[in-house]
C-alpha cells in the first residue's frame, strides 16, 4: 500500500480538475466526485499509516531538471510524520466535504467550491509527502491560492474581497522570507532535499551563522501561514469564507502546514539554539496574545479564529522548546477538535443565520447533536481529561517545564485564558436564555449529512488523545523520548482550567459579577482587546496608507516629471520626423518613382518588337541563323 | 556500281528547304504554312539520309535520326492541325495575319 502513497494527493487533484471541467454535468454538481476521491485517499492513507507502523518507509524520485552538475529531483517520501499527517488531513477533509453538502446546499458557486476544496486538499497532501523544499514551496503557494479563492467565495461583499486579499498578501510577506531562506539553504547546501540537507548539517558542511539565518528566514514562512504574531492578522478576517472551508483551512490543515514545515525541517533548527529560542518565543507570545483577544470577540467564528492562532502558538512554542512529538501530537488532536468546533459553529450559523453570540443562547435544546459535539470539542480545547486536547497540551507543558520555565508560565497563562473564552463562547451560544426569539424558534439541526460528520469528528476529538504513547515511539526527532508524568505540571494545568471555567461560569451563568462592571473597571484594556491591540489599525496606517501615500507621490512624480521628459522627447522626435518626411517625399520618392517611370517608358518602346506574328518571329530566327553561319564561315 | 554524287541530294535538299522557308514566311493560310514546315523537315531528312549513305561509319545514326524526325513531324502535324481546327471554329477563318493572340 505504501508504494501507492503518491496517489493520495493525485486523486483529489484529478477530482478538482474533473469537477472544474465537468462538475455541472454530474449529479450533485461534483460533490460526489470530490467525496469519492477523498474517501479513496483516506483509505489509502490508513493503509500507508499501517504499513509505516509496520516499519515500512518509502521514497521515490523523478529527475525534474538538470542544469550542469545540478540535478533537481521531484520526489515524495513517506515517514511516520508524513503518514500521520496524511491520515489527519484526509479525515478532516473528508468530513468537511460531506458536511459541505448540507451547509453549501443551493449555493450559486457550489461547483467552484468543491473544485477548490479538492484542489486545496491535494495541495496539502502534496506538501505533506514532498521530500524537498522546492516542491513543498510549490504546494505551499497552491494552498495560498486556494485559501484566497475560498475566503473570497462570497465575493459579492466587498469586505470578503478585502479579507481574501489580506490573507493572500499577508501570507505572501511570510513566503518571501521563506523563499529567501530556501534559496540560502540551496546556495549553501546545493540541494533542496530534507534528507540531504540533514546529512550536510550532520557532517558540518554548513557554517552555523548561515544555518541560523536560513532557519530564521525559513521560519518567517510558517509565521505567515500558521498566523503567528506579527503576521496573524489575516486569519480572523479569513472567517469571511464558508464555515466548512474555515474548518478545513483555518483550523485543521493549511495553518498546520506552517507547523508541519518546522517539524519537517527540524534538522535545520535543532543545531541552532538561537533559532529555537526565536521559534519558542514567537509561539508562546502568540499563544497568550491571541487568547487575550479571543476573550472579547462577539463573533463565534472570530473566537475560534483567535483560539486557532493561540493553539498554533502552542505548537510552535512546543517545537521551539524541543517538544517535537508533543507538537505533532497537538497538531493532530487540534486538527480534530478544532475542525469539529468549526463545523459545529457552521451548524449553529446554518440554524440561526447569525455569527454574533449575543444573538444566540439556549440553543442546546434546539441543536442537541451540535451541542454535545461542541461540548466535546470545547472540553478538548480547554484540556479537560480525558479528552484529546488534555493529553497533547499536557505533553507540551511537560516539555516546556523541563526545558524552558519562562515559556511554560506563558503557556499556562494562555491555557487559563483558553478555558475562559471557550466556556464563555459555549455558554453564550448553547445555554442561558435565548436572546433572539425569532432565530431561536427557527433553529433546527441540518440533517444527517451535517450531523454524521460532526459525530465522527466528535469521537475522534474525544479519543485521539489515547494514542500518546504509541505516537511518542513513532514520530520523533533524534531519540524518542516521553516526558514522564509530573504531578506539579498536572496540578498547575488543572488549576488554571478550573479557574478559567469557573470564572467564566461565575460571570456568564451565575452573574456573580456583572459584565458591565468588569468592562467599566478594565475599560482601557477592554478597548485595546476589542480593537485587537490596534495591530490591524497600525498595519492599515503604516503599510496600506503608507503604500497609498507612496503611490500618490509616485503618481505626482510620474505625471509632472516623467511625463514632461517623455513629452519633450516625443516633441523632438516629431519635429525630426517632419523633416525626414519632406526628404522622403522629395528625394527618396523621386528616385523611386524615376526608376519606375524609366521602366514604363522603356518597356513601351521595347514592346513594339513583339508583333504577335509568328512569321515575323520566324524571319528574325532565320536571319539570326544566317548571321551566325556567316560569322562561322568568315571567322572560321 | 555508280554512286550518285553527294552534291545532288544536298542540292535537292537545299532547294526544298528554300521553298519551304519561303512558303512558311510568306503564306497567310495556316495549312499552307504547315505544309511548308513539313517540306523543310523533309529537306533535312534528305540531307541526313544522303550523309548516312556517303559516310558509311555513321550510316545507322543518320537513318535512325531521319526516322525520329518523321515521328516528331507526325506528332507535330497532329498537334498543329488540332490548333488550326480550334482556330477555324473560333474565328471561322485560318488567316494568321488576322490572328494575334500572342500579341501584348
Amino acid at each position: 500500500m505504501i508504494q501507492l502513497a503518491w496517489l493520495i494527493p493525485v486523486l483529489p487533484l484529478a477530482a478538482a480538475f474533473f469537477i472544474a471541467l465537468f462538475g455541472h454535468r454530474t449529479t450533485g454538481k461534483g460533490d460526489r466526485v470530490g467525496i469519492g476521491a477523498m474517501s479513496i485517499a483516506f483509505l489509502l492513507s490508513v493503509g500507508v499509516l499501517l504499513d509505516t507502523m509496520g516499519g515500512a518507509r518509502w521514497a521515490q524520485h523523478l529527475t525534474w531538471a538538470i542544469h550542469g552538475d545540478l540535478v533537481l529531483n521531484l520526489g515524495f517520501q513517506v515517514d511516520p510524520l508524513a503518514a500521520v499527517m496524511l491520515v489527519v488531513v484526509t479525515v478532516v477533509s473528508l468530513m468537511v466535504h460531506i458536511f459541505s453538502v448540507g451547509y453549501m446546499h443551493g449555493d450559486v458557486r457550489y461547483k467552484r467550491y468543491y473544485a477548490v476544496l479538492s484542489l486545496f486538499t491535494a495541495s496539502m497532501l502534496g506538501l505533506v509527502i514532498s521530500d524537498n523544499l522546492l516542491f513543498l514551496f510549490v504546494f505551499w503557494e497552491l494552498m495560498g491560492l486556494c485559501s484566497y479563492l475560498l475566503i473570497g467565495h462570497y465575493f459579492e461583499e466587498r469586505a470578503n474581497v478585502h479579507a481574501a486579499n489580506k490573507a493572500f498578501l499577508t501570507t505572501r510577506v511570510g513566503d518571501v522570507g521563506m523563499f529567501v531562506g530556501i534559496m540560502l539553504l540551496f546556495a549553501a547546501g546545493g540541494t533542496f532535499r530534507f534528507d540531504e540537507l540533514a546529512a550536510r548539517i550532520a557532517d558540518g558542511s554548513f557554517a552555523l551563522p548561515v544555518l541560523a539565518v536560513a532557519a530564521i528566514l525559513l521560519f518567517i514562512g510558517p509565521v505567515g501561514k500558521s498566523a503567528q504574531f506579527p503576521l496573524h492578522v489575516w486569519l480572523p478576517d479569513a472567517m469571511a469564507g464558508p464555515t466548512p472551508a474555515s474548518a478545513l483551512i483555518h483550523a485543521a490543515t493549511m495553518v498546520a502546514a506552517g507547523v508541519y514545515l518546522v517539524a519537517r525541517g527540524y534538522a535545520l533548527f535543532a543545531p541552532v539554539p538561537q533559532a529555537l529560542e526565536v521559534v519558542a518565543w514567537v509561539g508562546a507570545f502568540t499563544a497568550l496574545f491571541a487568547a487575550t483577544i479571543a476573550l472579547v470577540m462577539e463573533d463565534i467564528k472570530k473566537v475560534l479564529a483567535y483560539s486557532t492562532i493561540s493553539q498554533l502558538g502552542f505548537m510552535v512554542a512546543a517545537l521551539g522548546v524541543g517538544a517535537y512529538t508533543a507538537a505533532v501530537f497537538h497538531l493532530m488532536t487540534h486538527a480534530f477538535f478544532k475542525a469539529l468546533l468549526f463545523l459545529a459553529s457552521g451548524s449553529v450559523i446554518h440554524a440561526v443565520h447569525t455569527q454574533n453570540m449575543h444573538q444566540m443562547g439556549g440553543l442546546f435544546k434546539k441543536l442537541p447533536v451540535t451541542g454535545w459535539v461542541w461540548l466535546i470539542g470545547a472540553g478538548a480545547l480547554i484540556g479537560i481529561p480525558p479528552l484529546s486536547g488534555f493529553w497533547s497540551k499536557e505533553e507540551i507543558l511537560l516539555d516546556a517545564w523541563h526545558h524552558h520555565p519562562a515559556i511554560f508560565w506563558t503557556l499556562v497563562a494562555a491555557a487559563a485564558l483558553t478555558a475562559f473564552y471557550t466556556t464563555r463562547a459555549t455558554y453564550l451560544t448553547f445555554f442561558g436564555t435565548p436572546r433572539d426569539k425569532h432565530a431561536y424558534d427557527h433553529a433546527h439541526e441540518g440533517g444527517r449529512v451535517m450531523t454524521y460528520p460532526l459525530m465522527i469528528l466528535g469521537v475522534l476529538a474525544a479519543v485521539s488523545g489515547f494514542v500518546a504513547s504509541p505516537l511518542a515511539g513513532f514520530v520523533y526527532f533524534g531519540e524518542p523520548h516521553h516526558a514522564s508524568f509530573d504531578p506539579f505540571v498536572f496540578g498547575v494545568a488543572t488549576a488554571v482550567w478550573v479557574l478559567g471555567v469557573g470564572l467564566a461560569l461565575a460571570i456568564y451563568k451565575y452573574n456573580l459579577v456583572s459584565r458591565r462592571a468588569i468592562i467599566q473597571v478594565f475599560y482601557p484594556i477592554w478597548v485595546v482587546l476589542k480593537r485587537r491591540y490596534y495591530i490591524d489599525d497600525v498595519y492599515q496606517y503604516v503599510f496600506v496608507r503608507g503604500m497609498i501615500g507612496l503611490a500618490l507621490v509616485s503618481a505626482w512624480f510620474d505625471r509632472h516629471v516623467i511625463d514632461l521628459i517623455v513629452n519633450a522627447v516625443g516633441w523632438i522626435g516629431r519635429k525630426v520626423s517632419e523633416y525626414v518626411d519632406e526628404f522622403d517625399r522629395g528625394v527618396v520618392d523621386g528616385i523611386v518613382n524615376g526608376i519606375g517611370g524609366a521602366f514604363v517608358v522603356g518597356s513601351r518602346v521595347l514592346r513594339q518588337v513583339q508583333t504577335g506574328f509568328v512569321q515575323s518571329y520566324m524571319l528574325v530566327l532565320f536571319l539570326g541563323l544566317l548571321a551566325g553561319l556567316a560569322i562561322l564561315v568568315i571567322g572560321g | 556500281m555508280t554512286t550518285i554524287p553527294l552534291t545532288y541530294p544536298l542540292t535537292l535538299g537545299a532547294i526544298l528547304f528554300g521553298l519551304g522557308l519561303y512558303g512558311a514566311l510568306t503564306q497567310r493560310n495556316a495549312i499552307r504554312i504547315l505544309m511548308c514546315v513539313e517540306l523543310m523537315l523533309n529537306a533535312v531528312n534528305i540531307n541526313l539520309v544522303a550523309f548516312a549513305a556517303t559516310l558509311r561509319e555513321a550510316a545507322a545514326a543518320g537513318q535512325i535520326f531521319a526516322l525520329f524526325v518523321m515521328t516528331v513531324a507526325a506528332a507535330e502535324v497532329a498537334l498543329a492541325l488540332a490548333i488550326i481546327l480550334i482556330l477555324a471554329r473560333r474565328e471561322s477563318h485560318i488567316d494568321i495575319e488576322r490572328v494575334h493572340l500572342l500579341r501584348w
